[in-house]
């Protein structure tokens, strides 16, 4: 009986153990169990990408539709080249669409918001947005209002 | 002598070193098979490392140890494993396994060295216990038991595979004279039935000689006398007659080594 | 001088010495494999005595633990109103590193000292030589049993102290200081990665666990077979098994999370 009671309480805590791991990935660390979803990846140019990391979200409408992969440098064009995967569900995103780099609250992360455009052609797997918005970076804002500010 | 024509242990030049002390120097010991051998000698002299050289828990710095002709020193960890099967050795603390009863405690190296249904191990278990007169302690803890008790489940637990050959380490020292009678009875009867070799270290003079056939006396590293327990009661020398009668100074020193008493206490 | 020049290269070769013998001595364990059969009783034995019994103290310091970084969180964080990111500062700190550090450091004291004591008891009462005796090696009988059990225990302890830290954590910051439920655990979400965080929590968890047990188990096994050696030998366990953590723990964060 005692042995009993010893193997049942091992195999409690193993579980628990299990059980503690998942609930760290699920509730704490917002991992979706469908990670592996199919997805295509699509390219955009920055002058400035302001604090965008890879894992960064990908956003449509404040609905998460991808993310970030890689962040590197173009040496053709001097800007900086962001390759993000985008749920393969997600295939109505046309030619014209814009990405932007946008805050999340005032001082929060960055993340990149997609905008649609009107175009009947849409955007396929490695293809890159033409349009684009930067990174507002705060100092250069205060820098143009104070200029602007000056020339008044 | 003729019984030493059949020996089974057979240790030549055994030479042994604990840092610079050297406990043996060029030992030589037969040990003559199904009979009683004695390895006496005052404490300190090394007997139970004798019993550990010859389990191979200790390696000599020079020397043989033949077990049926294979040398225990020179064998791998795996062969050696396999030829301790052959041998039981009952240890002075009784060494049983604090964590399992009586029963468990004989029944392990039965149940680790053989596949024998689990009925065949019980009635086993229970013959050994018999034979020790502990069949009815059998679900007690270990820590249950007096010293006496302790050491006859632990004869027990070194008697359950049938080795050729037992080794007793002390078997003797801090019993009570009841319990003391009980284990040289013991010793005996399991030697005469089983006709195993038994090795037994001890300096209880009385008791060891009423069982022994053959003993060898140790003193300060080698081999000083040896021969039946009548030879050595005969013997002249006079270290081997301090020994067995008891006295307390004679060749084997009362003093430990020391610096000349006066300048020690002078100071320098 | 010489003799002073003496003594500390005496205690330098004694070390090295000593840690030659702890690096055969883990090889030899982790190559004495019992057989299966034979293993999963003491090994759930095992398990059971190095973890289910080291557990009520994990849930415990990990609440407390939670529920002070909670609190502390949330008074320097509601200067800059930004109270909801006590959550993601909860989070983050448990399972980067109070976690396995902290169960690691309890888990020496608790279990290690206890392994070490046990191994050192056997070998003076002469148990060990006893099983030689038998014929059964200790290293697969005792040594290795107990060495698993500490490996695979001290993860699963320290995902329990960071989950029941997290929820302590949330018990404050929530229930009694009214940060808004939603945000604290969006927030936390957002910023533990699992790749990055919780995985690297657990493979620090394993690093620890490996190295306590191997401390504890040689320390016993290596001890001078008296009362007192086996004391020491405890509190040598306590020692080297913390400050082995403490330093691994910089080692291993520095790897993981800084560009060094």
């Amino acid at each position: 009986m005692r042995l009993r009671m010893m193997e049942l309480s091992v195999g409690a805590f193993l579980i628990a153990g299990m059980l503690a791991l998942l609930m760290l990935a699920l509730n704490v660390s917002g991992l979706s169990l469908s990670e592996s979803k199919q997805s295509y990846t699509l390219y955009a140019r920055f002058e400035n990408i302001g604090g965008l990391t890879a894992r960064s979200k990908v956003t449509m409408s404040g609905v998460l539709i991808g993310q970030v992969t890689q962040i590197s440098l173009d040496p053709d064009q001097l800007m900086a080249l962001v390759e993000m995967e985008i749920n393969n569900d997600v295939d109505f995103l046309s030619v014209d669409s814009s990405a932007s780099i946008l805050t999340a609250g005032l001082l929060g992360e960055k993340y990149i918001g997609i905008s649609p455009g009107a175009d009947d052609e849409m955007l396929a797997d490695g293809d890159i947005f033409e349009d684009t918005q930067s990174a507002l970076v705060l100092e250069e804002l205060i820098g143009k209002f104070l200029f602007n500010q000056a020339s008044e | 002598m003729t019984q030493l024509d059949d020996i089974i242990i057979d240790i030549r030049g055994l030479t042994f070193y604990r840092g610079e002390r050297a406990i043996f120097r060029d030992v030589d010991i037969q040990v003559p098979r199904g009979r009683v051998t004695a390895i006496m000698g005052p404490s300190g002299t090394g007997k139970t490392t004798l019993l550990k050289l010859i389990g191979g828990q200790l390696r000599p710095d020079a020397g043989e140890i033949l077990l049926d002709g294979e040398n225990i020193p020179a064998l791998s960890r795996r062969a050696l494993f396999r030829i301790r099967e052959r041998m039981g050795m009952l240890f002075q603390s009784g060494a049983l396994f604090t964590d399992m009863n009586v029963y468990e405690n004989v029944a392990f190296p039965l149940r680790v060295h053989t596949k024998l249904p689990e009925e065949m191990v019980r009635d086993l278990v229970l013959m050994k216990l018999q034979a020790v007169g502990l069949r009815g302690a059998r679900d007690l803890m270990p820590s249950e038991l007096s010293g006496g008790m302790a050491r006859r489940v632990a004869l027990a637990r070194a008697i359950a595979l049938d080795p050729d050959v037992l080794m007793y380490d002390e078997p003797f020292t801090g019993q009570d004279p009841i319990a003391m009678g009980v284990l040289v009875n013991l010793i005996k009867r399991l030697n005469e039935a089983t006709g195993h070799t038994s090795i037994i270290v001890s300096h209880d003079i009385q008791e060891t000689l009423s069982i022994a056939d053959y003993i060898y006396l140790l003193a300060d590293g080698s081999v000083i006398a040896r021969g039946t327990p009548e030879q050595l009661s005969k013997d002249s020398s006079d270290q081997v007659q301090q020994f067995m009668e008891g006295l307390p100074d004679g060749p084997v020193p009362f003093h430990f080594p020391a610096d000349d008493y006066q300048t020690d206490l002078l100071g320098y | 001088m010489i003799e002073l020049i003496t003594t500390i290269g005496r205690g330098a070769l004694d070390r090295v010495a000593s840690f030659g013998r702890a690096a055969i001595f883990l090889l030899q364990s982790l190559l004495a494999r019992p057989a299966p059969m034979q293993m999963l009783p003491l090994l759930v034995r095992q398990i059971y005595v190095v973890g289910v019994q080291s557990l009520i103290i994990i849930v415990v310091s990990g609440l407390f633990i939670g529920m002070v970084l909670g609190l502390q969180g949330y008074t320097i964080l509601v200067d800059y109103g930004s109270e909801q990111a006590v959550g993601q500062m909860v989070a983050l700190s448990l399972v980067r590193e109070l976690a396995p550090v902290v169960t690691a450091l309890l888990f020496a004291g608790r279990a290690g000292s206890a392994l070490t004591a046990e191994i050192g008891l056997m070998k003076a009462t002469e148990q060990l030589a006893s099983l030689e005796m038998i014929g059964v090696d200790p290293l697969r009988r005792i040594v290795a049993p107990r060495f698993w059990a500490g490996f695979l225990c001290l993860p699963i302890l320290s995902a329990v102290f960071a989950l029941v830290g997290i929820y302590g954590g949330a018990l404050v910051g929530v229930e009694w200081l009214g940060i808004y439920e939603g945000s604290f655990w969006a927030n936390m979400q957002n910023a533990v990665s699992f790749y990055d965080d919780v995985i690297n929590g657990c493979i620090k968890a394993v690093v620890f666990g490996f190295v306590v047990t191997w401390i504890a188990v040689f320390q016993g096994y290596d001890c001078v077979p008296t009362s007192e050696g086996i004391s020491q030998a405890t509190t040598r366990t306590v020692v080297y098994a913390s400050l082995a953590v403490l330093g691994l723990d910089f080692v291993l964060t520095a790897l993981m999370f800084g560009d060094l």
